[in-house]
């Protein structure tokens, strides 16, 4: 038996605070798993202690019955907002990296939190498309644009950068550009580019 | 970000969660068996009438909602009749952060108990915010270094003074640039900052 009950759930939930860190720590498995194990052991108990209530003349059963099942109900509730604290931070990810999540981030995660970034990705992309017959990019023009061209800078050697009209733009660093806004906001959002303020 | 992170209504909220793990100590009524391991001092299988034991906030409500009451709820030292007169003398100058991390939401799940005390903590909660709210709003909008002010503070507070200089750099840079500047989103420019310091650790 553990030496408190619960006390392991909150140690999961402690890199989550906001403020504290903007990224995901690694996903802790072992510790999710040892959660579960103390919330079966604390559930075998309690089935076994009602069964037995009949040997218990003077009702006091209930008392620790009431106290283990509030634990359960507490490692329920530490659990779901663990899964849900990560989700919501991986929602932010897609909005912010885009579809594609840096290797390093995507390290620190289990397989059905891939699997659920993946899907959401898939579910926005279709909504997207849906929009107003031949679909609306909902990331761009976050902010009002006000003019249809920017001049950028380059903040590493990118490569090459294919526009709409099929020109190509050699982007290497301290390059500057004027290339029109919907293009190019992307790149900025993802730290290529840098817009030029004057 | 809303400021609405406590548990009425989110279920989910860490900050709650966090803050019904702080401790109470509690007075056993009633014997309870084979949950002697709750008290870190004996090593018996059961909890005997009488024992004294800090239990986690979200226990010792079930302990007094039962009906008898299991275990008779006490207040912890900061929301004791001694503390109370400090937080009335001057809230600005306590340490919130050392004594209680929590102050505010353990204090209102406190109150949800019907301690005899209640009103009386409610009413500290309440002043006590008044008073040190100033002072906050005050950092927040004119301190320059990142945190060192916010040392005091306890989470609640903290996040009003993050929320309030985030709001006034925004304010700074709509005045000045019309907002309309696209910028790297928050998450990128804090990943590249980080990859930097692992390249600087490695080196």
């Amino acid at each position: 038996m553990p030496l408190t009950l619960t006390q392991r759930c909150c140690h999961l939930l402690a890199p989550l605070i906001p403020f504290t860190v903007v990224f995901i720590h690694l996903s802790d498995d072992d510790g999710v798993r040892q959660v579960f194990e103390e919330m079966r052991g604390l559930y075998d108990q309690n089935v076994a202690a009602a069964n037995d209530s009949t040997a218990d003349p003077d009702g006091t059963a209930i008392s620790s019955i009431a106290i283990r099942h509030a634990a359960l109900e507490r490692n329920k509730r530490c659990l779901m907002a663990y899964v849900f604290n990560r989700s919501k931070k991986l929602r932010n990810m897609r909005w912010q990296f885009g579809s594609i999540l840096p290797p390093e981030i995507k390290a620190n995660l289990c397989e059905p939190e891939i699997q659920w970034f993946n899907s959401y990705s898939k579910c926005l992309a279709r909504y997207m498309k849906s929009i107003g017959g031949q679909g609306l990019n909902l990331a761009q023009d976050v902010k009002p644009p006000k003019s249809l061209y920017v001049e950028v800078r380059s903040l590493i050697d990118y490569g090459k950068f294919e526009l709409d009209n099929g020109e190509v733009v050699l982007l290497k660093k301290h390059s500057t550009h004027l290339m029109s806004r919907a293009q190019c906001e992307p790149l900025i959002i993802q730290g290529v580019l840098e817009q030029i303020n004057h | 970000m809303s400021l609405c992170q406590s548990y009425v209504p989110n279920y989910f909220s860490i900050q709650d969660i966090l803050a019904t793990q702080e401790k109470v100590p509690c007075k056993f009524e009633m014997q309870v068996k084979h949950l002697g391991f709750l008290d870190p001092g004996s090593d018996k299988r059961d909890i005997e009438i009488g024992t004294s034991i800090e239990l986690p906030l979200w226990m010792a409500s079930v302990l007094n909602s039962q009906r008898p009451s299991i275990a008779e709820v006490g207040l912890p030292k900061i929301f004791k009749e001694a503390y109370r007169d400090i937080m009335k003398a001057d809230p600005c100058v306590v340490d919130l952060h050392k004594l209680a991390q929590y102050f505010y939401e353990f204090g209102m799940c406190l109150c949800m108990l019907k301690h005899r005390e209640s009103s009386e903590i409610s009413s500290v909660l309440v002043e006590s915010f008044k008073q040190r709210f100033r002072q906050i709003l005050d950092w927040a909008q004119h301190s320059t270094i990142e945190v060192p002010e916010s040392k005091k503070l306890d989470e609640t507070e903290k996040m009003i003074y993050h929320m309030g200089r985030e709001v006034g750099s925004s304010l700074y840079l709509w005045l000045t640039e019309g907002g309309s500047l696209i910028t790297a989103a928050d998450m990128v420019i804090q990943h590249k900052k980080m990859k930097l310091t692992q390249k600087d650790l490695l080196h």
